[in-house]
Parts: C-alpha cells; sequence; structure tokens
C-alpha cells in the first residue's frame, strides 16, 4: 500500500486536487467552529467563563500537537524500513507545522490558564509539561536535519531521532504524569470526558476536523514545494555535470 | 560477476546531494591483482573505496567480499594519546591475532624508536607508517588502500611498495586510489 | 562474532577519556561549578538549600554529561577510527555501548561517588541515605550517558555540535530526572521511584544502543 503513494509523481497528481479540498473544507470547518464557539454557545462560568472559548483553538491544536508527532514518526519509520523517499518528504514537512501547532497549543493554553490558575504557566499540569516537550522534539528533529550536509544523510538522521523520540514519548508522558499527580491541586479543569456539554461538543469536533484538514493541506502542499526542490536541485547538478 | 574474485563490484552508482558522483562502476579483484583507481580530485575515489570496503551505501549496484580486507586511509585511525606501539597492541587484540609479533612489525615499518611516542608527537609520516604496520598484524587478502603513499619519504615508498608485492605474491590483491604515477605497476586502472 | 572488538573499544575509550582532559577531574570541575552557583543565585537558606539539593545535582550531572559526550563519537569521525571500529565485524551498537558506557565509567560514576560530598554542601543530613542516593546518581547518570550518546552519535559529523546534542538529549532525560529527584524528595511517590528510575536506565541501556549504532553507520557513510 506504502509503495502506491511512494510515487512522487502520483503523490503531485494526487495532491494537485485534494490540497485545495482540504483547504476549502478545512476553512468552512474552523469558520464554523469558531462562530459557534465565539458567539453561538453559552459560556461555561466553571469553566473560567468567556476564556473557555479559547478552548476551541486550544483543543485542536492540542490534538495536532500529538497526532503530527506520531505521523512524522511514522513517516520516518516507512521511510527508514522501505526508503520510500516520499515518505521522508512528508516527514520532513509534518516537522514545522507540527512545531508551529504544538507552539499554538501551549500559547493557547497558558492564555487560559492565566484566568483560571491565576498563572501564565503551570508546573504541575501534565499536559503542558508533555506538550512541551513534544515540541522541544520537533525543534531538536529539525535542528539535526538542518545539520546534516545531504538530504540523504537529513533524512537518515532525521529517522533515526524521530523513531527515538516516538518510543520515549509514552515513558516522558508517564513520568510527567507521575510527577505532577504529586503536586496537583484541585483548581486543574479537565475539559475532555463525557460530562462536557452537548452544545460544545459539535463546534470543537468541526474545529479539531477542520484544523486536521488545513494541516493536511499545509503538509502537502509543503510537500509539493519539497519535490520540485529536489527536482530543480537534480536539474542543475544535471547542467553543471554537462550531462 | 566474476568467479573466483575476492572482491567484486558490479555497477555501483552514487549520488551526494543531488550530484551524481559516478555510475556503472565495475570491477573485480582476483589473487594477485592490484587495481588502481584514477580520477580527477573530487571524482569519487574516496568514495568508491568506503562503498568497496562497505562503509558507505552505494546508491545503485553491489559489492562482494569473499575474503576479509585491510582499510588504510587519510584518517590513519591513531587517536593523539596513542603510541604506534599500543596502537598496534589495541589494533591486534581488537582482531583477536597474537600480539607478540608487534615488535617485529615496529622494525619492518621502522619504528622502533618512536614506539613510545604518542601520535599526537609523531610526524605525519611516522604517523602513516604505524597505520601501515595494521596491515602486517593480520593477514587478510584484500588491501583496500587511500593514497597510501602521502606523507612517506623515499623508503618508506620503497617499503611499502614492497609490501605490497610481497602481499600480491602470497596471492592478496589491493585496490588502491594513487593520484600521479610513484612507479606502481598496476593489473588494472578504473577510471571515475 | 567474538567479543575482542567489544573488549577494545572499551579499553580504547577508557584510555582515550582518562588521556583528552584529565580523565574524570574535568566533568568533576564542571559539575563541582555548576553546582556550587546556585547557593550564589538562590541564596544560602538552609530550608531551601535542603529541599533543592537533589535536584541541583540531577541538573548538574545532566548538564556535565552533556559536556563529556560532545566529543567521544566526534573525534571517532575526525581521526578516522569509526571507520576501523564498523569494520571489525562486530556490530556498531555494541561498540557504540562499550564507548558510552567506558565514558560514564570515567565522568559519570566518580560524580555519582562525591555526590554525597555535594549533598552534604547542600545541607543534607549525613546519613546512610546518601549511599542510596549515591547509587541513584549513578544508575540516572548511566541513562544520561546512554541517551546523550544517541545525541552525540547523530552529531558527530556536525560541527559545534554541543547546542545539538543538548537540543536532541533534553528531552530524553526528562524521565531518568524526574524519576530520580522524587525518589530522593522523600514525599508521595518516593518509595516507587527507584525501581521506575531503574526500569528507565534499562530501556535506556535497550534502545539506545541500537540507535547509537545506526547513527554511527550514518556518520561513516
Amino acid at each position: 500500500m506504502f509503495s502506491w503513494f511512494a510515487n512522487p509523481h502520483r503523490f503531485l497528481t494526487l495532491s494537485s486536487w485534494l490540497a485545495p479540498i482540504c483547504y476549502a473544507l478545512g476553512a468552512l470547518l474552523i469558520a464554523w467552529g469558531l462562530w459557534q464557539g465565539l458567539w453561538i454557545v453559552p459560556k461555561d462560568e466553571y469553566q473560567g467563563g468567556d476564556i473557555m472559548r479559547v478552548m476551541f483553538l486550544h483543543v485542536p491544536a492540542a490534538w495536532l500537537a500529538m497526532a503530527s508527532y506520531m505521523g512524522m514518526a511514522v513517516m520516518s519509520f516507512i521511510w527508514f524500513i522501505w526508503r520510500h523517499e516520499v515518505a521522508d518528504i512528508a516527514a520532513k514537512a509534518i516537522a514545522p507545522l507540527g512545531a508551529t501547532w504544538t507552539a499554538l497549543c501551549l500559547v493557547t493554553g497558558s492564555i487560559w490558564g492565566k484566568p483560571t490558575w491565576g498563572t501564565w504557566w503551570q508546573w504541575d499540569d501534565a499536559r503542558m509539561m508533555s506538550v512541551l516537550f513534544m515540541f522541544f522534539l520537533f525543534l531538536g528533529y529539525m535542528a539535526l536535519r538542518g545539520a546534516m550536509d545531504t538530504r540523504q544523510k537529513a533524512a537518515r538522521a532525521g529517522a533515526i531521532l524521530a523513531m527515538v523520540g516516538a518510543i520515549n514519548v509514552p515513558l516522558i508522558k508517564f513520568s510527567v504524569d507521575l510527577f505532577t499527580s504529586l503536586h496537583q491541586d484541585a483548581s486543574v479543569i479537565t475539559v475532555d470526558g463525557p460530562k462536557m456539554a452537548a452544545v460544545y461538543l459539535w463546534p470543537l469536533l468541526a474545529s479539531g476536523l477542520g484544523h486536521s484538514l488545513l494541516f493536511a493541506g499545509l503538509v502537502m502542499t509543503l510537500m509539493q514545494a519539497e519535490i520540485w526542490q529536489r527536482r530543480a536541485a537534480q536539474i542543475r547538478a544535471r547542467l553543471i555535470a554537462g550531462d | 560477476m566474476s568467479i573466483g574474485a575476492l572482491l567484486s563490484a558490479t555497477d555501483l552508482g552514487m549520488i551526494r546531494g543531488e550530484r551524481i558522483l559516478f555510475r556503472n562502476v565495475s570491477l573485480a579483484a582476483h589473487a594477485g591483482d592490484a587495481i588502481v583507481l584514477r580520477g580527477a580530485n573530487g571524482a569519487g575515489k574516496t568514495t568508491l573505496l568506503r562503498i568497496l570496503a562497505g562503509l558507505t551505501r552505494p546508491e545503485t549496484g553491489k559489492v562482494d567480499r569473499s575474503a576479509p580486507h585491510h582499510w588504510i586511509a587519510h584518517r590513519e585511525g591513531l587517536k593523539p594519546h596513542e603510541t604506534p606501539f599500543t596502537h598496534l597492541g589495541l589494533w591486534a587484540r581488537a582482531w583477536g591475532t597474537s600480539a607478540g609479533q608487534i615488535d617485529a612489525v615496529l622494525d619492518k615499518m621502522a619504528l622502533i624508536r618512536p614506539s613510545g611516542v604518542s601520535a599526537r608527537h609523531l610526524s605525519a609520516g611516522q604517523r602513516r607508517r604505524t597505520a601501515l604496520g595494521r596491515l602486517l598484524l593480520q593477514e587478510r587478502p584484500i588491501w583496500l588502500l587511500d593514497e597510501p603513499l602521502t606523507a612517506l619519504d623515499a623508503d618508506g615508498r620503497e617499503l611499502l611498495l614492497g609490501m605490497i608485492s610481497e602481499h600480491r605474491m602470497r596471492g592478496g590483491a589491493i585496490i588502491a586510489a594513487i593520484h600521479g604515477d610513484a612507479g606502481f605497476d598496476s593489473t588494472c586502472e578504473v577510471m571515475i | 562474532m567474538s567479543a575482542a572488538p567489544i573488549i577494545s573499544a572499551f579499553r580504547q575509550a577508557l584510555t582515550e577519556a582518562w588521556a583528552g582532559g584529565a580523565g574524570a577531574l574535568m566533568p568533576l570541575g564542571f559539575f563541582a561549578g555548576a553546582a556550587v552557583l546556585v547557593p550564589l543565585g538562590i541564596g544560602t537558606d538552609p530550608n531551601t538549600l535542603r529541599a533543592v539539593g537533589p535536584g541541583i545535582l540531577w541538573v548538574a550531572l545532566a548538564l556535565a554529561s552533556l559536556v563529556t559526550l560532545e566529543r567521544i563519537f566526534q573525534a571517532d569521525v575526525e581521526d578516522g577510527a569509526l571507520d576501523l571500529w564498523l569494520q571489525t565485524g562486530a556490530p556498531a551498537s555494541m561498540i557504540a555501548a562499550a564507548k558510552a558506557f567506558a565514558h560514564w565509567l570515567t565522568a559519570g560514576l566518580p560524580l555519582a561517588i562525591l555526590s554525597p560530598v555535594f549533598a552534604v554542601m547542600f545541607q543534607a543530613k549525613a546519613d546512610t541515605s546518601l549511599l542510596t542516593h549515591m547509587g541513584l546518581y549513578a544508575l540516572g547518570g548511566l541513562a544520561f550517558f546512554f541517551w546523550g550518546g544517541v545525541g552525540a552519535a547523530l552529531s558527530a559529523t556536525v560541527r559545534r555540535g554541543g547546542l545539538l546534542i543538548s537540543l536532541i538529549a533534553l528531552p530524553l532525560y526528562v524521565p531518568t530526572a524526574i524519576f530520580g529527584a522524587l525518589a530522593m524528595s522523600g514525599g508521595p511517590g518516593s518509595t516507587g521511584a527507584p525501581l521506575f528510575l531503574a526500569a528507565s536506565t534499562l530501556f535506556a541501556l535497550a534502545v539506545a544502543p541500537f540507535a547509537m549504532g545506526a547513527a554511527l553507520r550514518l556518520a561513516a557513510d
């Protein structure tokens, strides 16, 4: 199955119509989700009043922070085992976008935290800490790729690091959970879980799906750019070699 | 590719970045052969040798080695704190051969006097002789040599050329990247 | 496959660590310097120092490992020793593990052994718990050196790779730092923490060598 997608040409034709659809649907869903979230749904005093509306940005960002790291690790694994070039291009494209959404998650979480916890940064919150370490993993991945002198080496080094990071994520998560569970106080609010009111559920789902589609569209665009860039470099190399 | 070859390589191709370094390189080394790799600076001689040694993965093609090999390159593998004596002793142990022959090797390489001097104080030629001494620690049919004459004086060159012809007479093969002629008597040259 | 190349790699790393940079003395000096800066920075209140002491020592240990690791594989790439090790027929992962272990022995273990001295400077009570802590520092340090080794092997061909090693290794240091500090906190959860620390060190010993081996093969490519 991977091999079918592994052809850059096939990817370009596929993404040339799939990416615009992702953008259009994503924009619609995000717009509807935000409109519902910011103006229509009632505010929840228990969740901190109007500030809880940041949830419609924060929760999708948190979801994408985790999903994108896992996506990057899976792509790295596929590249490492089968050497499908498109998988490496995907991993490379996911990294900066994943880092952006992870940062968005941290910033919105911090904004939400200020009125509810009374602090911008809560060391006791396991989720904030885990996401912060995820952000570092993304930064390390990008820095390592950037430091390698050829794209083949960047792909190999990046794949090794992404896989090492991925198998460490559960351990990091566990240790952070243990760390925070010992000094957690009652002010911490859980947004997830079945007790959330249904009025919030649909806008939140729409937002989450919209962000995912937007993310997918951006990944495809970055991948297209990378493929064209590699082709241009190949042509340049051939011209220099006089081939 | 070739029956009875100690080392054979088929259709090797290599890409660095987007640049094609070389392609369709094939060679076979039989007992007694001396293959010289020729090419301009940056043509990929060192990369080809590294592929033959199994250090670098070729983009296309494959390498078959039917016998163990020795490796001598620009970067000699000496640690700054190692002396010729400790270096050869370490590798004799690592390769599981007797360390009793080290004095003989040092003698042959004319390294008796500096045998206790650490590599950071050795001259380039002495470091090179130390590295070449590894060739004598263990009998291995294939020698892969990258510019082995670099930094050697006239005596050193003669010594190495003598070692190479003895090795070939014993049924060994060498593959070397050598710049210039240097009185090197090769059975075959590969241009890349 | 024989173990001879792995033993030789271990011996070479051991002598190299002692020869280049006064062996354990330099990391020890760094460790001491980092630890001594803290009371100057946060004040000398004995209660504060007693509370932060173990944590500070963990951080100093992590930093000392990072500083030590910068050159362990980079030097092998530059002087050509890596090429020779990769041609011995021994698995690259075992060679890498032998080197990381040797560097832990010369730089990590001495720090752990001297930890009671620093703990007492941080106003800890001088009792047998300091010996237990010594064991925990040794165990955690081993994990630091193996995960740090992954960063060092990945950036072996990068000039001035020190910052890169830190960026790669720090997220991987998190579980060890948390379990380690928790085990010494004496608070809730501190009874199970030593076991978690041991488990995460075992995990590092099992996983990190393969990553280091793959990274070294890449560095030689």
